[in-house]
């Protein structure tokens, strides 16, 4: 039983990068734009993040210069994508290698630094002696609460909003949102900075909080799981905590599996074994629903054809 | 002064349009047009497609800007560069696709864009204006139905709530009249007259002369990108209508005789067919027809209603559930497509830009689209372009296409010439049954009358035709009897000779 609720409570803080993530990307795939440098911004943020915190000894300053690093590597792909109206594909490809390798550069001077300001956990009085859940929900580090919070404002802003309605029109039929006076670009730079900001907010969390260290490549593949949460989420940010924490959980068994002679190589497959089927799982619900991703994903909106 | 309504009232131009040009590359779409518009009046904008007539409004509506030309809105010039200026002037359009985001509800279609909604919880303000409007105007709509779910009628009336919920003055029309069914037709006008009383005014794009006729009070006639002339409806009728239109007489009426002629032989046999939706609902339901040869059979109904499944079912597109289909006595149910079409059955789809042609291919690749694999165009692993050409070439003087060359991409041509090219390509493997699904939509009365009579001559040959549409008048013109889908099956195949549209009509909404 303690082996179960000690590998439960592991799970958040695990899912919380990729809950981070994977809200951000819903609001950019909502607009209409796909970002596929979820990688490199997270990492472009765990870098900035860890580097802020170990020169400033203050976690919350380093937080906040992540968001802005991964807001900014999210504008270049805006740029590219919004006023250049260029393949978002290869433009979010290649925010990833940018983040990838510069954060290798900016950080070299950080590995195997430690950190010496921690965030610590925070249990919150009352709400932590519910049984069951409460240790496994409420005995966590102050950023996890603010992704329980962000969840919950993301769903509200989407589904009870002006914003909302505006963002999810641009994403399905832009040339319906511009017709009845929606700043199409505007609606999707902002969603596309948005999505930049919590990426930048998931790789903080990693390497301040989660590791808490730099090591060159730390994101391993988690921007790639992101885009399969958004998916399996169903552009829904109250499903991506489902998935987040489904992969949280599973990256926290990789590790508790290992005593029992499971071989590493095959534990770490795990993540990506799942992303396969989930994704299978979740095209069959989109059939079955009726439902789709935003029906203008990816696709470049221009006003003036013939 | 006010005994006799909208005749002693002084008229007040809301609308003034003056000289407005645009062009597209060398294409001159509006050569200095002026266009007037009335406090409370209905004014027709008539003209051919291709006449200017969506592009001048799209240029009132901000959608594009005009490279000449001044604007007033009540005597003071207005600059409309974008729709949330034109909707901030008080004008508002419904254009022909209707700009509707399908996934949404009606409330959040109609809260887009909507000045002075609260932030938070937008829809709930909107919901009640909805209920309250469909009360006033006595029709019945769901605020919270997704809009995938509603009929093109009630799409309409969504767009149309849009526009009076922005507190519009002008309200743009674009051809409103071409998806729906005649009673919903009625509808709308019931509803248009009402709001002129209301001081609303309304432009209403058409190209049918009898809605102009029967709902306008002043018509203003574009041809080839030129203001032809301003008149009251009063003083013109039709024919005269129609020569300003087209610039020469054309004839009006339909065919000389509405009977029935075609042999015995079965050249279509389908029995019992049943056929499944994407959702994997059933479309079409045990439908059961004959086609002889030389037949034209008309299916008639409102889109939606099972058409397209069958269409696809008969040219392999589709899996067939239960039932069969046999071509010349052959049993050809759920064979591939190519299979099919090399029974010699000529397929004219619906979309002709995403089902007839490659749009970024040239003419001539797009007309040896069914017989590039054989000889002449091909001999075994190469393409004879040559011979291509030629034939690209007899082709395209034999169905009277208008193109620079046969090397320009199809995608390039208008609407009515890649119809006439996908003819040139479906009719020219001497077809022993046609299926032709809207082959006029969207075309001007020239093409129309150009694809009918090719459709004819295939039947004097003695081909069968299975030809959809929703356009009433031209199943009636064509064909010799007419099936009527509702809901997945087929209420009713009636002799063309006995046929009238009331019955016709009844039945296509399930009455």
């Amino acid at each position: 039983m303690s082996f179960i609720l000690e590998i439960l409570k592991a799970t958040i803080p695990a899912g919380t990068p990729l809950l981070l993530g994977a809200l951000g990307e819903i609001y950019t795939e909502r607009s209409g734009i796909l970002n596929l440098g979820v990688e490199g911004m997270m990492i472009m943020g765990a870098v900035s993040a860890f580097g802020i915190t170990a020169i400033t000894g203050n976690v919350w300053l380093g937080v906040l210069v992540s968001a802005i690093v991964g807001g900014g590597m999210a504008l270049i792909h805006a740029f590219n994508s919004i006023t250049l109206k260029a393949n978002q594909t290869l433009s979010g490809l290649s925010l990833t290698m940018l983040g990838l390798g510069l954060s290798g550069l900016i950080g070299k001077r950080y590995v195997g630094v430690p950190l010496l300001n921690k965030l610590h956990s925070l249990p919150i009085y009352g709400l932590k002696d519910i049984p069951l859940i409460g240790p496994i929900l409420f005995d966590q580090d102050p950023l996890v609460y603010i992704s329980y919070l962000l969840t919950f404002v993301f769903w509200f802003f989407l589904f009870n909003t002006r914003f909302g309605i505006e963002l999810r029109s641009v994403g399905e039929s832009p040339d319906v949102a511009d017709s009845a006076g929606i700043d199409v670009s505007k609606i999707q730079y902002l969603a596309v900075f948005i999505g930049g900001i919590m990426a930048g907010l998931g790789g903080a969390y990693l390497s301040v909080v989660y590791a808490p260290a730099w090591i060159e490549g730390m994101t391993a593949g988690m921007g790639w799981i992101v885009l399969a949460i958004t998916i399996f989420s169903l552009w829904r940010p109250e499903r991506a905590i489902l998935g987040s924490y489904l992969f949280g959980g599973i990256r926290v068994l990789q590790y508790k599996l290992q005593p029992f002679g499971i071989s590493p190589n095959l534990l770490n497959m795990l993540p990506f074994i799942f992303t396969i089927l989930v994704l299978m799982l979740a095209s069959k619900e989109i059939s079955r629903k009726r439902i789709s991703a935003p029906s203008s994903l990816g696709i470049p909106y221009f006003r003036e054809k013939l | 002064m006010l005994e006799f309504k909208g005749v002693f009232l002084v008229m007040e131009k809301i609308l003034q349009m003056k000289g407005i040009t645009k062009r597209f590359g060398n294409i001159t779409a509006n050569d200095r047009i002026d266009f007037e518009l009335n406090r409370g009046e209905i004014h027709g904008l008539l003209g051919e497609n291709g006449a200017g007539k969506t592009t001048l409004m799209n240029i009132l509506y901000g959608l594009y800007t005009p490279d000449e030309g001044e604007i007033y809105i009540d005597d003071a010039r207005v600059d409309i560069r974008s729709p949330y200026d034109a909707i901030r002037l008080g004008i508002s359009m419904v254009h022909q696709n209707f700009k509707l985001i399908q996934s949404h509800t009606v409330v959040e279609n109609v809260a887009l864009g909507l000045k002075g909604l609260s932030f938070f919880y937008p829809n709930r303000y909107i919901e009640k204006k909805i209920r309250a409007f469909s009360e006033r105007y006595n029709f019945r709509i769901d605020p919270n139905t997704p809009v995938w779910q509603l009929s093109a009628g009630e799409k309409q009336r969504v767009e149309i709530i849009k526009a009076f919920c922005r507190e519009a003055r002008i309200f743009i029309l674009d051809e409103p009249t071409t998806m729906l069914t005649p009673s919903e037709t009625k509808e709308l006008f019931r509803l248009l007259k009402l709001l002129k009383e209301e001081g609303i005014s309304v432009i209403l794009i058409a190209h049918k002369l009898d809605e102009v006729m029967e709902v306008c009070d002043r018509v203003t006639i574009l041809r080839g990108g030129k203001r032809i002339n301003t008149v009251d409806i009063d003083s013109i009728d039709k024919d005269e209508l129609a020569r300003m239109m087209f610039g020469q007489d054309i004839v009006l009426e339909g065919r000389e005789e509405y009977s029935v002629s075609f042999d015995e032989s079965v050249v279509l046999e389908v029995r019992d067919l049943t056929i499944f939706n994407d959702k994997g609902l059933p479309a079409v339901k045990e439908v059961s027809f004959d086609i002889h040869r030389g037949e034209i059979l008309g299916i008639a109904g409102v889109s939606g209603n099972g058409q397209r499944e069958l269409i696809e079912a008969i040219t392999g597109l589709r899996k067939v559930v239960r039932g069969s289909i046999r071509i010349l006595g052959e049993d050809v149910t759920n064979m591939g497509a190519k299979e099919i079409l090399n029974k010699r059955v000529a397929h004219i789809p619906e979309e002709r830009m995403r089902m007839g042609i490659v749009p970024s291919m040239s003419l001539e690749e797009n007309i040896i689209l069914r017989s590039y694999d054989k000889a002449p165009f091909s001999s075994g692993l190469l393409l004879d372009y040559s011979v291509i050409s030629e034939y690209a070439k007899e082709l395209i003087s034999k169905y009277r296409i208008s193109a620079l060359d046969e090397k320009v991409p199809a995608g390039t041509l208008s609407g009515g010439n890649i119809q006439k090219l996908i003819l040139a390509r479906e009719l020219s493997i001497s077809p022993v049954l046609i299926i032709a699904s809207h082959p006029t939509q969207g075309l001007d009365v020239r093409s129309t009358q150009q694809i009918h009579e090719l459709l004819l001559r295939k039947k004097e040959e003695g081909c069968a035709i299975l030809l959809v549409s929703e356009d009433l008048q031209e199943l009636i013109d064509l064909s010799d009897r007419i099936a009527v889908m509702f809901n997945g099956t087929i209420r009713g195949i009636i002799d063309i000779d006995r046929a009238n549209i009331e019955e016709i009509g009844s039945l296509m909404v399930g009455v």
